[in-house]
């Protein structure tokens, strides 16, 4: 399905901090919202940042067609993102937007969702979307620390969760795969999807490749443009070179020829 | 009123603002951001003899005012050129032309003789200065005889207007100019990407997977700004002139230094609107200094 793009100048509504790496930004836009659908981005343009040249792709967190707003959740990485973390309520903030394909409405109930570090951000539309669908996927998150741990009874609304911190402040001590949903021989699932650091996709891809499980990832390749003209973006998979922007971000990961 | 139009080697444009082969697609992935009838022309992406898959991820560094890319071509060649991408673009409203590369001189004549049958191609720019293929390419836009060649070959078989893309990477590009009008091209386009490089201190790395690749925006405004004056001066040919446009402004400072007309590169990444408003920021520019044809502005700079 084809979904109209637009430029369009939205207003911060607000700008929380969750803790001294990441923050949600809510973003009201002057039209009322094109469709969404989880697993999209928008790309942003970051203004008085001299060293920001390219716009910022971020997946959409939620989506509020009541409030007429959609929230990111980023992390703060470098120069760009640090910019946005001082934007203050009011400011507007130019956005194209939605871009790329979405995850897929799974044919099963029995759904696993992964993410790690901002990689969860898709995932909370995801559950909402899986929701309106009558599906109350498992989420497993993995955080580096307590303090970072956040949004949890925002998942909860939608789903059973599970999280891991990488230091064993909170939850499962360790990394996404290493938490305990990943050791039984059969998985009680029929599909996975998972968004986070490459190295935790690959990992979770090889799993749900040795039980068979269908399994949707989420990819960050570095973008210029963001819809599809540029061919920064690529990925191998079984048709050759593909656009993350446009024929993804969301691969089912039978398709992705990984090294 | 206001003439915005220009002519170049016989083709009329509507108006001198085109959008650079690369940065752009097929022209039609901007339907949802503006009105392609409004510009004057679209150079669509580069087309090869077959499939090309470019090099490897990753392909693009960020750098200050600007960005390093290895695309390299990648592009399903030109027999899915003229079957697939063709009829669905046209009947556009406005010139659609084709960026012709390869790596030897006969894919080029082959590319060429193809795109010659293209009723809706008014022209085409030969890519003799593309920085990210390993054999033929850019040598083909460095080496004066071999511009030369490649030039006359392409003139033996293409019956239109043949623009050719040249090189920044060289040491005297009057040289290089000159000898692409003795092969034959009635258009010069400047310039393509400059060679350059960008590392990751902490990992130790370069950051594209082909360590060097082409530096486009902002960037290289003053120096392709630069050749398009060397150029105009030393030519009896039209120029078009482009390298880090990202205004009416920058626009219209190339087409004092003798561009004929102009294309919008990286700047598209940015503001996918931004061609249609550098359009409407000319006609500003000509009301505001009583300026009635743009065809006054090109090469207008005044030296004395
Ligand atoms: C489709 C997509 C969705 C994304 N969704 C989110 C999201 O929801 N929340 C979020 O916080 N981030 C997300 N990202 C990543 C985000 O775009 C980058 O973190 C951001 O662009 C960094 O900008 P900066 O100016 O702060 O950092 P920069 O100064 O540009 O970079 C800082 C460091 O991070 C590295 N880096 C930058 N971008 C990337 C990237 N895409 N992949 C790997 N390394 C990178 C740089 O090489 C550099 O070392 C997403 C990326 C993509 C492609
Ligand atoms: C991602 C990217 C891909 C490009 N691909 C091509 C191409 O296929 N053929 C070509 O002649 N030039 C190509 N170029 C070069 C541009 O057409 C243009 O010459 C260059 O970017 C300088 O203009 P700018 O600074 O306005 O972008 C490409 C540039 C970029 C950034
Ligand atoms: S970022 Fe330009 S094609 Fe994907």
């Amino acid at each position: 399905m084809e979904i109209k793009k637009t430029v369009q100048d939205l207003t911060v509504v607000s700008n929380i901090s969750l803790n001294k790496r990441h923050f949600l930004l809510e973003l009201v836009a002057p039209e009322p919202l094109p469709m969404m659908l989880p697993g999209q981005f928008v790309q942003v343009l970051v203004k008085d940042s001299p060293t920001t040249f390219l716009r910022r792709p971020f997946s959409i967190h939620q989506a509020d067609h009541r409030r007429n707003s959609i929230i990111l959740l980023v992390q703060i990485k470098g120069e760009g993102t640090r910019h946005l973390s001082h934007l203050r309520e009011g400011e507007k903030l130019n956005v194209i937007y939605p871009l790329g394909n979405s995850f897929s409405l799974p044919t099963t109930k029995k759904v696993l969702l992964v993410g790690g570090g901002c990689g969860v951000a898709p995932l909370l539309f995801l559950s909402q979307f899986l929701n309106q669908n009558s599906i109350r996927p498992t989420i497993l998150v993995g955080f580096r620390t307590k303090e970072e741990v956040s949004e949890i009874e925002t998942y909860a609304k939608y789903g059973e969760i599970f999280i891991t911190t990488d230091d064993g402040t909170e939850g499962e001590h360790g990394l996404v795969v290493d938490h305990s949903i990943f050791q039984k021989d059969h998985l009680p699932f029929d599909k996975i999807y998972c968004c986070g650091p490459d190295a935790m996709m690959h990992a979770v891809a090889r799993i749900a490749k040795m039980q068979e499980i269908d399994c949707e990832v989420s990819l960050e390749n570095t973008m210029a443009c963001g819809f599809g003209v540029c061919l920064c973006c690529i990925t191998p998979t079984d048709r050759g070179n593909e656009r993350v922007c446009v024929e993804g971000p969301v691969f089912n990961t039978k398709r992705l020829k990984w090294k | 009123m206001t003439n915005l139009s220009v002519n170049i080697a016989g083709l009329t444009f509507k108006n001198p603002v085109t959008t650079a082969s690369g940065t752009f697609g097929y022209g039609d992935e901007f339907g949802d951001f503006m009105d392609l009838g409004r510009i004057g022309g679209v150079f669509v992406k580069a087309v090869t003899g077959s499939n090309r898959e470019g090099n490897a991820y990753p392909r693009m560094a960020e750098t200050a005012s600007g960005m390093l890319n290895s695309v390299g071509l990648q592009n399903k060649g030109v027999d899915h050129f003229i079957k697939e991408i063709y009829p669905r673009i046209k009947d556009f409203d406005t010139h659609i032309i084709v960026n012709v590369s390869g790596s030897t001189l006969e894919e080029y004549v082959e590319v060429a003789s193809r795109i010659n049958e293209l009723d809706k191609i008014p022209a085409i720019e030969l890519n003799i200065s593309c920085p990210n293929v390993k054999q033929g390419g850019m040598a083909f836009g460095t080496v004066p005889a071999m511009s030369t060649e490649v030039t006359r070959a392409v003139r033996d078989v293409y019956k239109k207007v043949l623009m050719v893309k040249l090189s920044p990477n060289v040491t005297s590009i009057i040289e290089i100019a000159k000898a692409v009008v003795d092969g034959g091209a009635d258009v010069l386009t400047l310039v393509n990407t400059l060679l350059g490089m960008a590392i990751d201190a902490e990992r130790r790395r370069p950051i594209l997977s082909t360590i060097t690749g082409g530096l486009s925006g902002p960037a290289i405004k003053p120096i392709a700004l630069r050749m398009v004056w060397q150029v105009h001066n030393a030519v009896n040919v039209p120029v078009i002139g482009l390298g880090g446009i990202m205004n009416a402004t920058d626009a219209i400072e190339f087409l004092l230094a003798g561009s004929s007309a102009i294309q919008v590169g990286t700047a598209n990444f940015i503001d996918p609107a931004i061609s249609v408003k550098i359009v409407e920021g000319i006609e500003a520019y000509m009301q505001k200094h009583g300026i009635t044809d743009v065809n006054e502005l090109i090469g207008g700079l005044r030296t004395e």
